[in-house]
This record gives structure tokens, sequence and C-alpha cells, in this order.
């Protein structure tokens, strides 16, 4: 029988290295915030970490299809502006529910626009989508020219303190997302998914429509853009067209510590929902040390990289010995 | 019949030329005047140096493939830049161990980058992210909130000036030319040259016919590293001021600059004269929309729309149906 290894465990759950990183997290988190598991702390943090959680959770699919998308961020960007200039801070429960609605078809047809141009035009994914970043991030600028404006506040306070059966909303979200893509990875989609970001030519020849496969992973991931841009609106409460560029490469890391490669066609969206909590927590071990600003960005980055070294450090080691 | 084709960097130069005589048209363009449309193209390519020179180390490690790529040359850049503007602090002396410096600097981060992805196997896209976070992080410490230092008389003599009162064509430009010729040199007639297309084009396949494939790639991140490093010097020379987000604004341009040129961001093909056209593409855009005065917003907009237009011309991949 052949001994498990490392290597072999890692090639049949990708994600199994995301999930070690996520307890271990955890258990530091833990450490410097005792408080972790009430109820109140709990979602405090997981509804900083959704708006995170949803777009890396979008931008697995893309990866999984073999491409990327660098616009996501931007997306994000246009959503918060929309909500916060037609909404605005007195507006009506009944304009929030219009424009949530509007903003998630601009998420749908802002990913359309990037498939379009990755599967039908056949440019590279991520110059192309760092193209629509500039076009989506200056929308959004257009819109939204100065921080301001915003969402009514009980609104706002429906995201960030609704704890359903005493179990905070964003784990709801969580387990809806992950029972969709349980779904979805057993249809034919998901089988279509995994053979285009494999080897789309090979995909090509056995008759699956590569072309409408990518461009439905841009419109999948334009879509949870949209999703994370309400829910980062809602949890901010406030306008500003830069809130989302910052997260374009972190969903990235996440989704790459989750196990997919980025080459496509290895891994899920759980290892990557659970790369994105994983990096949230690192964030909130940062705040809750006490570390000495300066030191911050240093610390963040060493601390990913250590994680994201330390599989290939102890298969060196194996190898030796 | 054989379907009209003209290589990327033709294409990309052409264009340059076309957008650069139509913005002669603008309100505030130089009309008819030979000596102001001359001085604006000097001054248009005085800039893409810059772009140009960080964009090179990006082309070498998009060329070697295996979805290469180098998220750390901005903060490279800005690290090169602190420590020559530190270093110098105003003495001509030491501006050629500042150069030094800069290489040796940028080679380590780009030898970290290449060992990290060639012997731990992290993803070059979050290998070099990681680093530049650190690099970064370093940088603030560094810096801590304010820097000492002044760049040498020399510098800008060498970099930012012309070369005689008589040429008017900017020293930068000639290093460019000078470096230009030294990249088509060592992609075109090394061994390193040869093995860097191949390993781009099929790991598996170099491997066999006997490249090193690992050294290879030490080597690749290594000179990208080095090459940034050389980019920080080059900045510096010409602003004479440093700030924490010195190079951050040149890392996607420098992809971009290189996918413009046609070099295929999947590896093994491409041409560092590509990335030169990019690059002045790029920065004849970026200069004409802000003398256009528009908004910020609209900048930005414009910016992509160009982006993809030029990308549809001619950066399109291959059909599956063949």
């Amino acid at each position: 029988m052949k001994r498990l290894t490392w290597n072999t465990l890692l090639v049949r759950y990708p994600s199994l290295f995301a999930l070690i990183l996520l307890v271990l997290t955890i258990a530091v988190n833990f450490i410097v915030q005792p408080k972790l598991f009430a109820i109140d702390t709990l979602n405090s943090n997981m509804r900083v970490f959704l708006p995170l959680i949803l777009l890396s959770a979008g931008q697995a699919v893309v990866i999984l299809g073999g491409g990327i998308d660098i616009s996501v961020g931007a997306i994000v960007c246009i959503v918060n502006t929309i909500l916060a200039t037609r909404v605005g801070l007195q507006g009506s429960p009944e304009a929030m529910l219009q424009y949530t609605a509007l903003s998630l078809l601009v998420g749908i047809l802002a990913g359309a626009i990037n498939g379009f141009f990755v599967a039908h035009l056949r440019l590279q994914p991520i110059i192309t989508t760092y193209a629509t970043s500039f076009l989506y991030g200056g929308l959004a600028l257009y819109i939204l020219p100065n921080p301001g404006g915003g969402i009514p506040a009980p609104i706002a306070e429906l995201y960030r303190s609704s704890t359903p059966f005493g179990i905070p909303l964003a784990f709801f979200v969580i387990a809806i997302l992950l029972l969709l893509w349980g779904y979805l990875r057993s249809t034919r989609y998901g089988n279509y998914l995994y053979a285009v970001g494999g080897k789309a030519q090979a995909a090509y020849e056995t008759a699956v429509p590569v072309v409408w496969l990518q461009f439905s992973t841009y419109v999948i991931s334009g879509f949870m853009a949209a999703l994370s841009g309400v829910a980062i609106t809602m949890l901010s409460g406030a306008g500003n067209a830069e809130i989302g560029l910052a997260m374009t490469l972190t969903s990235i890391t996440a989704v790459v510590i989750g196990g997919n490669a980025l080459s496509g066609g290895v891994g899920g969206v759980a290892g990557p929902v659970m790369g994105a909590i994983a990096l949230s927590f690192v964030q909130n071990i940062i705040s809750f040390a006490r570390i000495d600003t300066w030191w911050e960005t240093l610390v963040k980055a060493l601390i990913i990289i250590v994680a994201l070294a330390t599989p290939g450090i102890i298969n060196l080691f194996r190898r030796r010995t | 019949m054989k379907r009209f084709s003209i290589s990327p960097p033709v294409a990309a130069l052409l264009l340059a030329v076309v957008l650069f005589l139509l913005s002669g048209l603008l309100p505030n363009g130089f009309g008819s005047d030979l000596n102001v449309a001359y001085a604006q193209a000097m001054n248009i390519l005085r800039l893409s140096v810059f772009l140009g020179v960080i964009a090179a180390g990006q082309t070498l490690v998009i060329i070697s493939g295996f979805e290469g790529i180098d998220l750390s040359a901005g903060s490279v850049v800005t690290l090169t830049a602190i420590l020559t503007y530190v270093y110098v602090s105003g003495a001509n002396e030491k501006v050629f161990v500042a150069l030094l410096l800069s290489l040796a600097v940028g080679a380590v981060i780009g030898l970290l980058n290449g060992a990290g992805i060639t012997y731990l196997k992290i993803s070059p896209f979050v290998m070099t992210l990681g680093m530049s976070g650190v690099v970064t992080g370093i940088v603030i410490i560094l810096n801590h909130g304010n820097v000492q230092g002044k760049i040498a008389p020399i510098m800008t003599r060498l970099i930012a000036r012309p070369f005689l009162p008589s040429i008017p064509i900017p020293n930068a430009l000639i290093i460019w030319l000078v470096f230009g010729v030294l990249m088509w040199l060592l992609l075109e007639r090394t061994t390193f040259g040869k093995q860097l297309f191949a390993i781009g084009v099929n790991r598996v396949t170099a491997k066999l016919s006997g490249v090193n494939v690992n050294g290879m790639n030490l080597a690749t991140y290594s000179l990208a590293g080095a090459l940034a490093g050389f980019g920080g010097f080059l900045v510096v020379g010409n602003t004479g001021v440093v700030l924490i987000q010195l190079g951050q604004p040149f890392l996607f341009p420098s992809i971009a600059a290189v996918a413009v040129g046609g070099t295929l961001l999947s590896g093994g093909k491409g041409s560092y004269w590509g990335t030169m056209a990019g690059a002045i593409v790029l920065t004849l855009i970026t200069s004409l929309l802000t003398t256009m005065q528009m908004p910020d917003s609209v900048r930005r907009m414009a910016l992509g729309v160009t982006l993809l237009v030029m990308i549809s011309i001619y950066g399109r991949q291959r059909a599956l149906r063949q």
C-alpha cells in the first residue's frame, strides 16, 4: 500500500493547507483575544471578513476556469458609490432594495464585459481585467468624486448586528455559498469548469463550450464582487470610491492559500473561503498584538510568505531524510 | 491568402506616433510649432525611460513563463531610490557605489523571489506579491516618517539633462538606447537568452534538452530584481525626491507595457523592443490625458478604454479551433 505523504494528501485535498492555517490563526487569535468565541466578538469579526470572503469565492471560480480577475476591487467600488449616492443617508428601505438589485445587475454587466473581452475576443485575462479595473474604478470615482454619502443607519445596523438563531449572519451567508458551490460542483457545469481550467484545448476537443464557460466565470465573479460591495457598504455605512481597490490582490492571495493553482483546474471554493478567513484573522492578530504601526506591513507580509513557504520547506526536509 | 499582420512593436510605435500627431491638434497642443513639438516628444520619451527600464526585468520574468511575473518590482524601485538618496547625500563620488548597491539590493530581493518560486514551489504571483509587502514594510521602517538625503549633482547631469547643449537629446534616452541594445544582445545573442525562451515555451522539454531550469529561474528573477533596482536609481536621479509610494505606480504599467509590446504573458515569446514601444505608448497616453485637463475619473476611464482597444488590436490569443 502506498504511504500517505504530505504531497499526496495535498494533491487529494488542495484545501488542507488552508484548513491547517485557519485552525492555527484561530488558535493564535484566541490567545490574544480570549473572548473570541463570544457571540458579539464572533459577529464583529465575521461581518468584517464577509466582503473579502465573497470576493475570494468569485475570484476562485474565475481562477478555477483558468483566468484571473483584477477588476473585482473596482466593481466593489462602483457598487459602493451607487448605493452611497442613490440611496443616501436618509433613504428608504425600498430604495435600498431597488439599488441593491441594480448594483447586482451592474456587477453582472461588468463581469460580462470582462468575459466578452477574455472569452470571445481571446485577450489575456490579467491585462484585460487590469484595463477594465481602470474603467470601473474611474466610473466609481465619476459617480462619487469625494468620499461621502452613505446608507441609512438602521439598514447598516441590520447587517452589522443580525444574529438569527444566535448565529452571526455571516455564517448563514457562508453556508449558503458553500451549499451552492457544492451543488454547482456536482452538475455538468462543475465538470466543465475543471475541464476548461485543466486544459482548455482538450476540453474544446471533447465538445465543452469553452468560450461560454470562461464567459460565465467572469459573470459569476462580477456578481460576487457586487455582493461583496453591498456587504462592505452595509458594514461601513458610507461611500468611498476607492474602498475596494486593495481587496483585489488580497482575494487572489486568499485563493492561492486556499490551494487553487493559478493556472486553473485545481482546487475549489471552500479552500479560498478558508484562506480569506485565515488572512483576515492574521490582520486581526496584528492589530491585537499591539505591534508598532511602523512594523505592521512587514510583519503581515512575512506571515503570509512564511505561511506560503511552509509546505515547500516541509517538502525540502522530507526529501533529504 | 496570407492574413495581413504587423509586428506588435511596430504597431505600438505607429500608434504612439499617430497619437502624438493627433495631440498636436488639441487646443493646448503644439499646433504647427515644430520646436515645441520636438520638446514635447523628447519630454515624453524621457519619461518613458523609467517605465521602460523597470519593465525590462518584467519582460524577462514574463518570457521565462510558468506564470512568471514580478509584482515586487514597484517596491524594489522605491527601496533602491531611497537607499541611493540616503547613501549619496549630495556627494558625486558616492554615485557609482550607490549604483552598485541598487543593483545588488535588487538582485538579492530577486534571488529570494527566485528561491521561493523554484525550491518552495510558491506561485510567482503570490511570492512576488508577498515580497512586495516585505520590501514595502522595510521601506516604511527605514523611512520612519522622513528620510534625510540628497541626490548628487552628477546624477541630475547624467540622467535628467540633455547630452550637450547643442544636441538636445536627454541623457536618459541615450542610456535607454544603450540599455535596449544590451537587452537585445542578452535575449537574442547569448545562451541565457536562448535558454530563457526555451524554458518559457516548455520547461520539461527544456530540461530534457539540458537546460538547468532551476538555475535559469534563479538567474532570471535575480536579474529582474537588479533591473528594478537600476530603475529605482534612475527614477530618483530624475525626480530628486523620494516618496514611500515612488515605485508602486510603475508596477502594473510595467506589466501593461510588456503586454502592449506583444510579449505573451504566458511566456516563451517576446522582445524588449516591444516593451520599449509599449512603455512609450503608455507614457504618451498618460501624459496626453493629463494635459487634456480632465478630471481624474474620466482620465482613468480613458486609460482603461485605450488599453482595451490596444490589446484588442493585436493581443489576441490563438483560437482553440485550429
